[in-house]
């Protein structure tokens, strides 16, 4: 059964590798729904965090095909709950619609953060889930919204088994081989 | 398997010298201990080509006449040395003609290293003169690929790249580098590669998974080896038959696999496959423990994979640990090398016997012979067989040649009926299926193997995509025979419309030039037969020869390779003649 599923890639920083890893994703015909890349908490390690509609098993054999590009260094994929996972979304809207008084409630109550406040629109910031910022788009559209845009999301893994630690496990793999 | 005592030979009188990129392009391959690269040049690439002029004493370039075939032949030097195969290409239409080899080189795990020119730096992106985008053209089909912008990068690429392609299960690399860099001058150090963070070659053997294979193994009744390249590549070869021998299990081999266990060894039962062997496959749906080995249950392999050995607990012993449960649900996996693992393997198996279960490789080998094999290898029907072709190539060669196929029905004839005597005497496309493959690379095999006789058998087909290596072959006066196998079709294409497409024969047919003639063009002596009683003479008359020599044998127009599993059927379904 097709599923949201969250791919998080930890790799070298190197130019290209974003490229490898999103052709195993097409070369299977399966859409990436979402993409970030930051660096991890170890510096020169980088984090992709993929989200992709796909079952399990294709998923399962595909962290294989990522894992095996030669600058990867680990690669896992979870389910939505053994993540914690948060977007970023941002909307430009008219200042007139704040004359709504439904407008301001929803400002004031809802957990956004106003950004910029100019003489003609205001740009406001919700972080959730993505069915939260949908719902505040939802909201909002009626009294109009100029832009919209959210991230993609970005997820930390429930499992306490830290990156530094399949490192330490790579290195000593090596270290055996030799 | 990598060893650190290795000693390291380093060209001192230029070790920390000034040269250019080009020259330590050169200079590493020396380090690397290139003795042979395939190329053609051209713009992007002319620095490195001037820099080779220098060293033709220690490096032999073997000028080809298309780049394709560049890649094909570092692929066969590769298959039969064991070592790294080197191409190198100009940008442009030079990096795009090196596509197909690379993707074979990928699907069949053959080391080489491409080295792609490239526009100047500072030209990249501008859709300069022969300005392809290779690397990311060739990043799905390679292991690694990297573009190379500065000289100084050059010798740590370059140590990288073997590294990556040799290691591990191996493959292509490909590095481009600009132009720029092979003007730039640096100072040259060479370290090799030992090591890289996020790559781990081959993960290490766990006892407990070698302990779980044995008690399968010493529990079963009717135990299977199935084997592919991966035993050629680890050097498995005696680890294979003394685990064989300890345990009397039978053998099969995968196409690529051939050649790992002499075909005459009496636990070897023949090829598994869609136009392998009719024991073989039918006996993988009757084996109880499947121990497979350096193979990827590859397509052309399980048929149907909903019905492929479902009744056996299956052992997989692979390096790679994306083939592990991709399409074969594994009972024990052992992560391992395969010499590695099948010498531990070896040593926790209790001698057996399994009589009858041999015995009913026998009992299918007795039908396929009496259906199928007496009349390809001694036909009495009127014209020539392929079959009958390669046994006499075989029995001549008494099975000590070097093997090289096409792609096709020749190729499948081959591969059942050649009696291989020696590991690393098949070279074939395997998983990519590339037709214009075997000329160009049995010239890189007897390159490789200069004492050893090469034979390339080639269908009338495959020698058109690939036949100006003639001038190659002349030009290196590399004693490869070849021998045509011509029946004027497209003759597996032509098979399959007859079997599934109605006999409706659509663009098979081939009207074909005079292949004796052209061999002539290139000086290569060639003779045409048509004839059985010519036969024997004509293949002696080809091996003796001191120098390549062109075979052409006009063979039956409309055969079959029996058997053949038809796609998509179970390996227990597999048809010994047409219906």
């Amino acid at each position: 059964m097709k599923q949201p599923l969250t791919v998080s890639v930890f790799t070298e920083n190197k130019i290209g590798l974003l490229h490898r890893i999103t052709v195993i994703f097409t070369r299977r015909k399966l859409n990436i729904e979402s993409l970030t890349v930051s660096e991890s908490e170890i510096k020169g390690v980088h984090r992709f965090t993929i989200v992709v509609e796909a079952t399990m098993e294709q998923a399962v054999k595909m962290v294989k095909q990522i894992e095996k590009q030669v600058e990867v260094l680990k690669a896992f994929v979870h389910d939505t709950e053994s993540l914690v996972h948060q977007e970023i979304a941002l909307y430009k809207i008219p200042v007139t619609a704040l004359q709504h008084n439904k407008v301001e409630v929803l400002v004031r109550d809802s957990n956004i953060r106003v950004l910029a406040i100019e003489p003609e629109y205001l740009v406001i910031e919700k972080t959730g889930h993505p069915e939260e910022t949908q719902q505040l788009f939802d909201t909002l559209q009626p009294y109009g919204v100029l832009e919209f845009v959210r991230s993609g999301s970005i997820a930390i893994t429930k499992p306490m088994k830290a990156l530094s630690a399949y490192l330490q496990e790579l290195e000593e793999a090596q270290l055996a081989w030799h | 398997m990598e060893t650190l005592t290795t000693t390291h030979r380093t060209l001192t009188n230029k070790v920390g010298t000034t040269v250019t990129g080009a020259e330590a392009v050169v200079l590493s391959l020396l380090e690397e201990q290139v003795d042979t690269l395939f190329g053609y040049p051209g713009g992007a690439i002319m620095p490195v080509y001037d820099a080779l002029y220098d060293y033709q004493q220690q490096l032999k370039h073997v000028l080809v006449r298309h780049e394709q075939g560049a890649t094909h032949a570092a692929q066969g030097y590769a298959r039969v040395s064991g070592k790294t195969g080197v191409c190198i290409a100009t940008s442009g239409p030079g990096a795009t003609n090196l596509i197909t080899g690379i993707a074979d080189a990928q699907i069949d795990s053959t080391p080489l290293v491409c080295i792609t020119g490239q526009v100047g730096a500072h030209l990249l992106g501008t859709d300069a003169f022969q300005e392809t985008d290779v690397v990311g053209i060739s990043m799905p089909i390679t292991k690694w690929n990297y573009q190379v912008t500065r000289a100084e990068e050059i010798p740590e690429i370059m140590a990288k790249a073997f590294y990556i392609a040799r290691t591990g299960r191996p493959g292509p690399v490909l590095i481009d580098i600009t132009k720029n860099a092979q003007f730039e001058v640096m100072e040259f150090y060479y370290e090799p590669c030992k090591k890289i963070r996020s790559y781990l070659p081959q993960p290490a053997l766990h006892h407990a998974d070698v302990a779980d294979a044995a008690a399968l193994i010493n529990n079963a009744k009717k135990p299977y080896l199935i084997v592919g390249q991966g035993v050629l590549l680890s050097q498995a070869q005696e680890a294979l038959a003394q685990l064989a021998e300890k345990a009397n299990i039978p053998v099969a081999s995968t196409l690529l696999g051939l050649s790992a266990m002499p075909t005459n060894h009496p636990l070897y039962m023949g090829m598994v496959g869609m136009h392998g062997n009719y024991g073989p496959n039918v006996n993988t749906n009757a084996c109880d423990v499947l121990i497979a080995v350096g193979m990827r249950f590859d397509d052309r392999v399980t048929g149907d994979l909903a019905t492929y050995a479902k009744q056996a607990k299956v052992i997989h012993i692979e390096i790679d640990p994306a083939e592990i449960d991709k399409n074969v649900t594994t009972t024990v996996a052992i992560n391992a090398d395969a010499k590695a693992a099948l010498e531990a393997l070896t040593s926790q198996v209790q001698p057996a016997q399994h009589q009858a279960w041999i015995q009913s490789f026998k009992q299918c080998e007795a039908v396929e012979y009496e259906q199928v094999m007496q009349h390809d290898l001694y036909p009495t029907t009127n014209g020539l067989k392929m079959g009958e072709v390669v046994r006499h190539i075989s029995e001549k060669t008494k099975g000590n040649a070097v093997l090289v196929t096409d792609v096709g029905q020749h190729q499948m004839i081959a591969s059942r009926y050649y009696q291989f005597n020696t590991p690393r005497t098949n070279v074939t496309s395997g998983g990519l299926g590339t037709m214009g493959f075997a000329l160009p690379a049995a010239l890189g095999a007897k390159l490789a193997r200069p004492q050893q006789e090469v034979v390339a058998v080639i269908g009338d087909g495959g020698f058109q995509m690939t036949l100006q290596e003639l001038g190659t072959i002349f030009q290196t006066q590399a004693a490869v025979k070849i021998v045509v196998l011509n029946n004027s079709f497209l003759g597996m294409v032509r098979q399959w419309q007859q079997l599934f497409f109605d006999q409706r024969y659509s663009s098979t047919e081939m009207t074909n030039p005079d292949f004796v003639t052209i061999a002539k063009g290139y000086h290569i002596p060639a003779q045409r037969i048509e004839d059985r009683t010519m036969l024997d003479e004509a293949v002696a008359t080809m091996l003796a020869h001191n120098g390549s020599y062109l075979l052409e044998v006009v063979v039956e127009k409309e055969d079959n390779v029996f058997p053949m599993i038809p796609t998509g059927a179970s390996v227990d379904q597999v048809k010994l003649c047409a219906p």
